[in-house]
């Protein structure tokens, strides 16, 4: 696309919108806001604070780890002529996503801390605020698209750009969320590179900021230090599949099922093929490792359900996304007694419990749910 | 547009504009010997003297700085040091809790850093030091009183601080009052003679001049150490070239707010007391901050708590409306906390979270006020329903 031509509009509206744009000081956010504006909206920037670091002294403000991100939002609004808050909404992160986060993983399971803040944070806590104050939706720079029926239902669909499509972590989102997102970047079948050079053209100084990668509140990216300080150390034994003693680790909680690096097992396999935790046990504080094929999981239940639109009446066939990133699976599904019972057509590697399991129709966003077990091929684990 | 923020800074009247731009295109060093040199001296020379006849001091007791915080870092740290050096048990800086954060912080940074014991006085609900507190808190131990620091006027609930009775309370003991009076100049009298205080803030752009001029009141036996060391300009207490521009301007606007002070006191009291009528009946659990008495608050500036309410979702809400104001409480990372002027008075936290301030200036019209008649009211139900996220 080169910037002569407009936008498409992932969601084209009769009328200007009062919209809050969550900006984050990146690029995408700062393009999503400049593109809404653009279309006519009437924008107000805002930038959460998320992070509760205490800072030497000020009794009338505080700081964050986030002060150069807040500047580059706030500089990126400044240009872009709209008006920006910084929004305090540290308390709810914390309750909500980080010890959610903390949680998740001392119970031996791998959660996803950006979809959780999706769903209580950016379109919950913040949603609900801007829509007492006045505003009709939020607006993001995910790339995800929200196409509305003739029948004036939505439905959310993965971007154009299946490499940079974000529609797993928004998988979450139910109906009337999805009623309230604008995100103007989902329809952009462009580079990232050419996302930056849009914003270079806007003027807008976050141009060349590198991406962010990693869990926003740990600042280093060392998950394992994070956790260990929340959680203390917490020794206990790595077993094979016949529950023979091969090593030692500090905490259960610092290991993800499929995990192949970082085991520091002592004694090699006997086949002399690498070993991969195949099981997390917090109550023994035991994890298990095994040969890759044990981790060949034929299906899986899920919990806590949330659909796009209506609930599917009986088994259907859908392709499933599993991780971020991830890709897609051919996947048969029901829902029994409000659980998802899921059996994959192939067997598929690696899946965690904790993680959501978001299953679509096409490009369509049919509903998600969190894995709680999986059905092995192997059997004993 | 309604502009209701001039405590945070007031346009430049159109006489300090005519001023600083006459000077802006002359050369000359105030320092210099030769023609041009002496022709700047003149000038700044002039304007401190005007100043000075504007603020009941004597032109040497004027030492220029680049605004209000420097001149209360340099009074406060600077007369800390002095004392301290010349009497090294002299430790104890004894402030308001209500100071602003140029003050506050840089008492707090004594502190942490030079060895400083620092004793923040009591104040009542209005947020005021009762000259008792501080004899209490100095006759403790009158030998280890560096100094004290009391704001003449306060700047989010601009209650008016008691400073002569302060000052002859401070004087008593030989200790240095100083006075943050930023807020309080071109508002309400600022005689430093009478004052009796030892050393005052005064800042150029909250009344009508230019940004980055401002300047300290220093009683002649006080010599601070300075904070900048150079070439000695100022008393040998501030070093750097003369902003020659900037203080003719800044000479000029004070001349402005001295002779203009006490009709502008009036004209703009009953507006503001128009604007906390209006405000009132739209929202009768609106809490005036500050002291209620005419006499005892700045009268441009009008302070209101909104129960219930989040201070940063009134101002986006009034923001979109064209109607600028604040929340009182400066913010520099974004997060906006509960006023520290507020706590000090005792307001529950929550409450205090709750704030606006509307500041009038010499622009200010009974348009602005029925501005903020006509939106206040839905402006707090709808910042009542989103709460205190």
């Amino acid at each position: 696309m080169t910037l002569t031509e407009t936008p498409q509009r992932p969601e084209p509206s009769p009328r200007p919108l009062r919209v809050l744009a969550a900006m984050s000081g990146g690029v995408d956010s700062a393009v999503a806001a400049a593109r809404a504006a653009e279309a006519g909206h009437d924008v107000t920037g805002v930038h959460l604070a998320l992070s509760a670091n205490p800072q030497s002294f000020r009794t009338g403000a505080r700081g964050c780890c986030t002060i150069e991100d807040s500047r580059d939002a706030r500089r990126a609004a400044d240009v872009i002529g709209i008006p920006f808050y910084v929004w305090d909404l540290a308390e709810r992160f914390r309750e909500d996503v980080v010890e959610d986060f903390v949680a998740e993983y001392e119970a031996g399971r791998t959660p996803n801390p950006c979809l959780r803040c999706n769903e209580k944070i950016k379109f919950a806590a913040l949603l609900d605020k801007a829509l007492a104050l006045g505003f009709d939706a939020v607006v993001t720079g995910h790339y995800a698209k929200v196409i509305v029926k003739e029948d004036g239902t939505r439905e959310l669909h993965r971007a154009s750009d299946m490499a940079k499509d974000q529609s797993y972590v928004l998988g979450v989102l139910d109906d009337r969320q999805l009623a309230h997102a604008m995100f103007p970047l989902g329809d952009t079948l462009t580079t990232k590179e050419e996302i930056r050079a849009e914003a270079e053209q806007r003027g807008l100084a976050v141009a060349k900021k590198p991406d962010s990668h990693d869990i926003c509140f740990i600042a280093d990216g060392d998950t394992q230090g994070f956790l260990a300080a929340r959680l203390g150390k917490a020794e206990g034994e790595i077993v094979d599949e016949s529950g023979a003693v091969v090593g030692t680790h500090e905490g259960a909680y610092g290991y993800t099922i499929g995990q192949r690096k970082g085991l520091r097992i002592g004694t090699p396999a006997p086949d002399g093929k690498p070993r991969y935790v195949l099981d997390i046990s917090p109550v023994d504080n035991t994890v298990t490792v095994g040969p890759a094929a044990a981790l060949d999981v034929t299906g899986l239940t899920a919990i806590k359900p949330r659909w796009c639109g209506a609930a599917p009446t009986g088994p259907g066939t859908y392709t499933a996304q599993l991780r971020a990133h991830g890709g897609e699976t051919e996947v048969t599904a029901d829902l029994v007694d409000g659980a998802l019972h899921v059996s994959f057509t192939e067997p598929v590697r690696g899946v965690a419990p904790g993680q959501a399991i978001v299953l679509y129709d096409g490009t369509r966003v049919v509903g998600s749910a969190t894995i709680a077990t999986t059905e092995r091929v192997t059997a004993g684990v | 547009m309604a502009y209701l923020d001039h405590a945070a800074t007031t346009p430049m009247l159109p006489e300090a504009i005519a001023a600083m731009t006459a000077q802006i295109a002359v050369t000359g060093n105030a320092s210099s010997l030769h023609a041009a040199g002496r022709r700047a001296r003149r000038t700044v020379e002039e304007a401190r003297e005007t100043l000075a006849e504007s603020l009941g001091a004597r032109p040497s007791e004027v030492v220029f700085t680049s605004g209000g915080t420097e001149a209360d870092n340099l009074a406060v740290k600077g007369l800390y040091w002095a004392r301290r050096d010349a009497e090294p048990a002299r430790r104890r800086v004894l402030a308001s809790p209500v100071e602003h954060h140029a003050v506050l912080d840089a008492v707090h940074w004594l502190g942490e850093h030079e060895g400083a014991t620092v004793e923040y006085l009591p104040v009542d609900a209005h947020g005021r030091v009762h000259p008792g507190a501080l004899r209490e808190a100095i006759e403790r131990n009158p030998d280890d009183v560096a100094l004290a620091t009391v704001m003449w006027a306060n700047n989010e609930i601009g209650t008016i601080q008691p400073v002569r009775e302060l000052a002859d309370v401070a004087a008593e003991f030989g200790v240095p009052l100083h006075a943050d009076a930023v807020q309080a100049y071109g508002q309400i009298p600022v005689d430093f003679a009478a004052s009796g205080l030892a050393a005052a803030t005064v800042s150029g752009h909250k009344i009508g001049g230019p940004y980055g001029i401002g300047a300290l009141l220093l009683a002649r036996e006080h010599s601070p150490v300075p904070v900048l060391h150079g070439g000695g300009q100022e008393r040998h207490v501030r070093s750097g070239t003369l902003d020659v521009p900037a203080i003719a301007a800044f000479a000029v606007a004070g001349e402005y707010a001295a002779e203009h002070r006490a009709r502008f006191a009036a004209e703009i009291g009953a507006l503001r007391d128009d604007l906390v009528t209006a405000v009132r009946s739209a929202v009768p659990e609106a809490i005036l901050g500050g002291d209620p008495a005419p006499g005892g608050r700045l009268p441009a500036n009008a302070h209101f708590t909104f129960p219930g309410c989040e201070g940063d979702s009134l101002l986006l809400l009034l923001d979109a409306q064209g109607i600028e104001c604040s929340t009182g409480s400066a913010c520099t990372a974004g997060v906006a906390q509960p006023s520290h002027v507020l706590l000090a008075t005792g307001t529950d936290p929550d409450l205090a979270r709750g704030t606006l301030r509307f500041s009038l200036g010499h622009t200010s019209t009974k348009a602005d006020v029925d501005a903020v008649a006509a939106a206040i009211g839905p402006a707090v139900d709808r910042a009542r329903t989103a709460g205190l996220s």
